[in-house]
């Protein structure tokens, strides 16, 4: 009774933080509705046992992606809020039937699917479990992983860093649009 | 609660995601909603590890751990080239995005 | 828990160290059984939320006066015997403050920042153990808990400058926000020694790992090369992180007004204010639960002193060395404490994670014996130092006098 009750909280949290980001006109207010949404996921993965990964979620989710998120928004000279004709692409009635049409096939496909009453019994891991099985059986992958954050920050950095050579490139520079505005 | 319940947030949340990238216009809100889609899938591994028939009990966890670093680094790449894009032509409007047109 | 061995677990002193414990348990007796884990639960919350803002208040007059001392002025001495009642005109005269929004100014998100800084860290005091048995939630991860808490702060920061509408406020939350997440990686690698060591994410568990005595001395892990190393780089790094001076550029006064809370007045003000001490505080407390010995004495013989007296002593002592510090060091510039964190902060830290994986696999090897001891200690010292020394040197060397040059700001 008491789980169902904090499922539903953090379910319809979790539902309504991606409501509004897919709503609101304000840029920076989609992100921090889109970090209600991660918050929401936290607590429902705490609320199914999985402390590691629940406090995962905010480290990384809150800590760093939606932070990266309002940043990007702050570069880009985002933040002010946007004209109605400007926030959805011309497409955008297709768009959402599509998006609707994979929830009705999705939900339909659940709702009387073999494995869904299963109620099993909660695996119970320990941090120290968990540890040992990524130095053991599964220090391939981590290993895998820190080569992949290795490169995905380079390549962030180098991506996103002014390029020098280009703007002194004669060639190249007529063809680069004008810088507009200035600083906000 | 059951598996289900767990399993239709997910879904509603995807299709949710899914609804965001295909009609959004700006770049950023577009990425939101492909992170809102990897989450929906984090979701169905930790409601799988939960209550299915686990023989390694380990695995599911893991499995959304891997997922988490893995969308971080999505999301950090994917920004860096909004960022980049946006240096070049000065908006972050994907319509506007048609410099590859033939 | 009969970790500590210098501990007397009989007679009047285990009764006062326990005396909060004890106290818990005989209310929560009254009411009947199912209520009781919620009653304890309510009492400990009860607790963190009386005596830490009380210790704030504490604070702000003790900084004012100790700051007014390194100043040669007396600061403040009118309310009260010696000025020591000053919080309490403090408190009124911020309570009774008008509480302006900006015109322009996101209303709902304005509102929202301090209050959900205040939560989130008054969250994180919830695995701090203050004494023995004294921790509100004893989970398993509580170390990596205080940490993804304290990430969560960096957002309620950019919501306060951002939702102000206004260049200083927006420029503030930047600044804090970029200075926050620099130094958020040395202070995560700089913790995970003690971690590691220990073999555990919970709080108490580290502390007790620090428990033992030899001879009279214990086992704190300041006392070895990298816990030395690894707590020198955890104090820089959460000055960095609580924005506190010499790390105080996101409110420098002289550029910015006051930072990202600029344009907040009375109580939401006064959240602020609170939300920044209460963090630092937090930040000492795990600081000293990972690296000096969380509640434990520092000499056996003293071990009849209630642990939650040492916790709190000890925490005295770091917010002395914080107000201590802001009375003797000028700020940092962005670009100095931008190289400080990339370049020298997050090698150092880097490297004492081998040093203490090295300590670890040289005691196994050496084995027992005052020489291999030494040996073990000479070695992981001269590594640290000398590292220390050669970067040091190299980024002195690397200095170029000249004007500053913007790379990402445009």
């Amino acid at each position: 009774m008491m789980h169902a009750a904090f499922f539903l909280t953090f379910a319809v949290l979790t539902l309504a933080g991606a409501v509004a980001a897919a709503l609101l006109r304000n840029l920076v207010h989609c992100a921090l509705s889109l970090t209600v949404t991660f918050a929401g996921l936290a607590l429902l993965y705490l609320s199914l046992g999985a402390e590691f990964v629940g406090l995962t979620q905010v480290l990384v989710y809150i800590g760093a992606v939606a932070i990266l998120v309002v940043f990007a928004i702050l570069l880009t000279r985002g933040s002010g809020s946007l004209p109605r004709q400007m926030l959805s692409s011309s497409g955008w009635r297709v768009g959402w039937l599509a998006a609707v049409a994979v929830g009705f096939v999705l939900v339909a496909a659940l709702r009387d699917a073999p494995f869904a009453q299963s109620q099993g019994n909660a695996p119970v891991v320990s941090v120290k479990e968990i540890g040992q099985a990524l130095m053991g059986p599964f220090a391939l992958p981590l290993e895998i992983v820190g080569v992949l954050l290795t490169v995905a920050l380079i390549g962030a950095v180098i991506v996103a860093m002014p390029e020098k050579p280009m703007l002194e490139n004669p060639v190249l520079k007529n063809q680069m649009p004008e810088k507009q505005g200035g600083a906000e | 609660m059951t598996l289900t319940a767990y399993l239709i947030v997910a879904a509603m949340l995807f299709a949710l995601g899914l609804g965001i990238a295909l009609t959004r216009r700006n770049a950023i809100l577009v990425l939101i909603g492909i992170e809102l889609m990897l989450n929906a899938a984090n979701l169905n591994l930790i409601a799988f590890w939960r209550f299915g028939a686990h023989a390694e009990p380990m695995t599911g966890m893991l499995f959304a751990l891997f997922s988490i670093a893995v969308a971080a680094a999505e999301a950090s790449v994917g920004l860096g080239l909004v960022i980049a894009w946006f240096r070049h032509a000065r908006t972050t409007d994907l319509d506007e995005m048609t410099r590859m047109k033939g | 828990m009969n970790l500590n061995a210098g501990w007397a677990s009989t007679g009047w002193t285990s009764t006062l160290d326990q005396i909060f414990v004890l106290v818990q348990h005989r209310v929560a007796e009254l009411f009947p059984p199912v209520l009781q884990p919620w009653v304890a639960m309510i009492l400990g919350v009860v607790g963190i939320v009386a005596v830490f803002p009380a210790i704030f208040a504490l604070t702000t007059v003790l900084e004012r006066k100790g700051l007014g001392r390194m100043q040669n002025r007396l600061g403040p001495n009118r309310v009260g015997p010696y000025g020591i009642l000053q919080p309490m005109a403090d408190a009124i005269k911020s309570l009774t403050k008008e509480d302006i929004i900006p015109r322009s100014a996101d209303a709902v998100v304005h509102f929202l920042a301090p209050v959900v800084l205040v939560v989130a860290i008054f969250l994180g005091y919830a695995v701090l153990p203050v004494g023995r048995n004294m921790v509100l939630m004893p989970i398993d991860a509580g170390i990596l808990f205080f940490f993804a808490i304290g990430a969560s702060t960096e957002l309620s920061i950019f919501m306060a400058g951002w939702s102000s509408r206004n260049k200083y406020s927006l420029l503030g939350a930047m600044r804090a926000v970029a200075q926050m997440i620099s130094y958020e990686v040395p202070l995560l690698l700089s913790a995970v020694v003690a971690i590691m060591m220990t073999g555990s994410l919970s709080p108490e568990a580290i502390v007790a790992a620090q428990g033992g005595f030899s001879g009279v001395l214990p086992h704190w892990y300041v006392f070895t090369p990298w816990g030395f190393a690894g707590f020198a780089l955890f104090v820089v790094a959460a000055l960095a992180e609580t924005n506190r001076s010499p790390f105080d550029l996101p409110e420098g006064e002289s550029e910015l007004v006051a930072g990202y809370f600029t344009e907040y007045s009375g109580f939401k003000f006064a959240l602020f204010f609170l939300g920044e001490y209460l963090g630092m505080m937090s930040i000492a407390g795990y600081g000293i639960t990972l690296f000096l010995g969380g509640w434990g004495a520092p000499f056996s013989f003293l071990a009849f002193i209630p642990s939650w007296a040492w916790f709190f002593g000890k925490l005295f002592l770091a917010i002395f060395f914080f107000i201590w510090l802001r009375g003797t060091l000028p700020r940092l510039r962005q670009d100095q404490l931008m190289n400080f964190a990339w370049k020298f902060m997050l090698p150092m830290s880097l490297l004492n994670l081998l040093v203490a994986a090295a300590w670890r696999f040289l005691g196994e090897w050496l084995g027992a014996g005052v020489g291999a001891e030494a040996i073990r200690w000479l070695a992981c010292a001269a590594v640290l130092g000398g590292t220390y020394v050669l970067l040091g040197r190299a980024m002195l060397r690397r200095q170029k006098i000249g004007p500053r040059s913007y790379r990402y700001a445009e």
